[in-house]
């Protein structure tokens, strides 16, 4: 291969030489190994670190503020309810008053599910927002996500990462669900 | 006319010393790999396309996964980082509980990476093979029922000691199954949340861009 013929011509005179073994060893093989073996470790190394979802929760606190409840703006809100199999529920606004094309609906996850209504959403907000007088910058949809008893861990992580793909300005994991919810997310 | 002569170079390449190289490179990265141990609890982490990495230090995983001999029930374990605090873990905890370990067995202990037992049987575990430890199936799991809730305790304890030989905070990462459903992962975070560690990881595998 790259290592040409060196060796001299054909003997010439019927004299028995003792042939000379070339000395040189075509490394190439060993060279092209060696790298790809440093290639796989250098890849393997840095790759397998496993990832982290950041999530922080409010703080419980038992001690009472004094904070008063504050209102939020019934337009911004969108209820996830994550109930069993996989399945989503979710509405726009109050259950018993949903906004225009917020009525409770099923929904899946991934890209043709929830993510749709997320992203529809997010803008239709974040311009209502912006149009309403007395709103501060950066105000935008809020999403209350609850989780159901029968909901997996998974679900939690598909809900949580679909919140950082369409950049949800706010979002919380509230476990507290109204009788009225129970309801819906358990109907089949 | 003077003939130019083309001087015939060989095309052959020394390749020694790329070779030499190239095997020095090798053994770095071999030698700088850490090899997979393996794990006492399998769990199969749900995927996100989250690209943050855990903290190598400082970290404590608290491991939620199907327990292998019951049905319905979870295991959990637990496991920290670093061997100076795991052994003062183990020293706080066996104050805790009016245990006494051997000095031998805190250096055991210090290698463990994450174990399931309560903590009565751990010197059970510590005398035993890593290989045979790590059998899925095993070990148990570690008591976190309302009556008697060690894990509550390892979590504490691994705090303290952190902030005794690192002076910093612990890092928490919850390494769930994806298959457990929420209460069962609510469970450890609202413990966690009891000691106001109101920030945490959840360890996520890696899926692809067009999810």
């Amino acid at each position: 291969m790259a290592e040409l013929n060196t060796e001299s011509g054909g003997d010439k005179g019927g004299k028995v030489r003792s042939k000379k073994s070339n000395a040189k060893v075509d490394l190439t093989a060993m060279v092209d190994l060696a790298f790809l073996l440093i290639t796989f470790f250098m890849l393997t190394t840095s790759l397998s670190k496993p990832q982290a979802m950041n999530l922080g929760l409010p703080d419980k606190g038992d001690e009472k503020t004094d904070e008063k409840d504050i209102k939020v703006d019934q337009k911004r809100t969108m209820t996830i309810l994550l109930g069993d199999d996989n399945k989503i529920k979710w509405f726009h606004g109050l259950l018993e008053a949903p906004e225009p094309n917020g009525k409770p609906t099923d929904a899946t996850y991934g890209k043709n599910g929830i993510r749709k209504e997320l992203v529809k959403r997010v803008k239709s907000v974040a311009e209502y927002c912006a149009s309403k007088q007395g709103s501060k910058p950066g105000d935008g949809l809020i999403v209350i996500i609850k989780p159901s008893k029968k909901s997996t861990y998974r679900n939690i992580v598909d809900i949580l990462d679909e919140m950082a793909i369409t950049d949800v300005p706010t979002y919380a994991i509230v476990n507290d669900f109204t009788p009225e919810e129970k309801k819906l997310i358990e109907e089949k | 006319m003077a003939k130019i002569k083309m001087s015939k170079k060989s095309t052959s390449i020394d390749m020694t010393a790329m070779c030499d190289v190239a095997f020095l490179l090798l053994t770095f990265f071999i030698l700088t790999a850490t090899a997979k141990q393996q794990e006492p609890l399998p769990v199969d982490t749900p995927s996100s396309t989250v690209k943050t990495k855990l903290p190598e230090t400082d970290l404590a995983t608290i491991t939620i996964g199907k327990d292998v001999n019951a049905k319905d029930s979870i295991s959990i374990f637990f496991g920290v980082t670093g061997r100076d605090v795991r052994k003062r873990t183990l020293e706080l905890m066996a104050q805790k509980y009016k245990l006494s370990f051997s000095e031998e067995e805190m250096e055991q202990f210090a290698l463990i990476e994450s174990f399931g037992v309560p903590v009565q049987n751990l010197s059970q575990i510590i005398a035993m093979k890593s290989s045979d430890r790590n059998k899925p199936g095993f070990q148990p799991g570690i008591p976190a029922d309302s009556t008697d809730n060690q894990l509550k305790e390892w979590i504490y304890n691994a705090r303290i000691a952190t902030s005794e030989i690192a002076d910093k905070d612990l890092n928490f990462a919850i390494k769930g199954d994806a298959k457990q459903e929420y209460p069962s992962v609510k469970k450890v975070m609202d413990m966690l949340q009891d000691q106001k560690v109101n920030q945490f990881d959840l360890v996520t595998g890696l899926r692809g861009k067009d999810y």
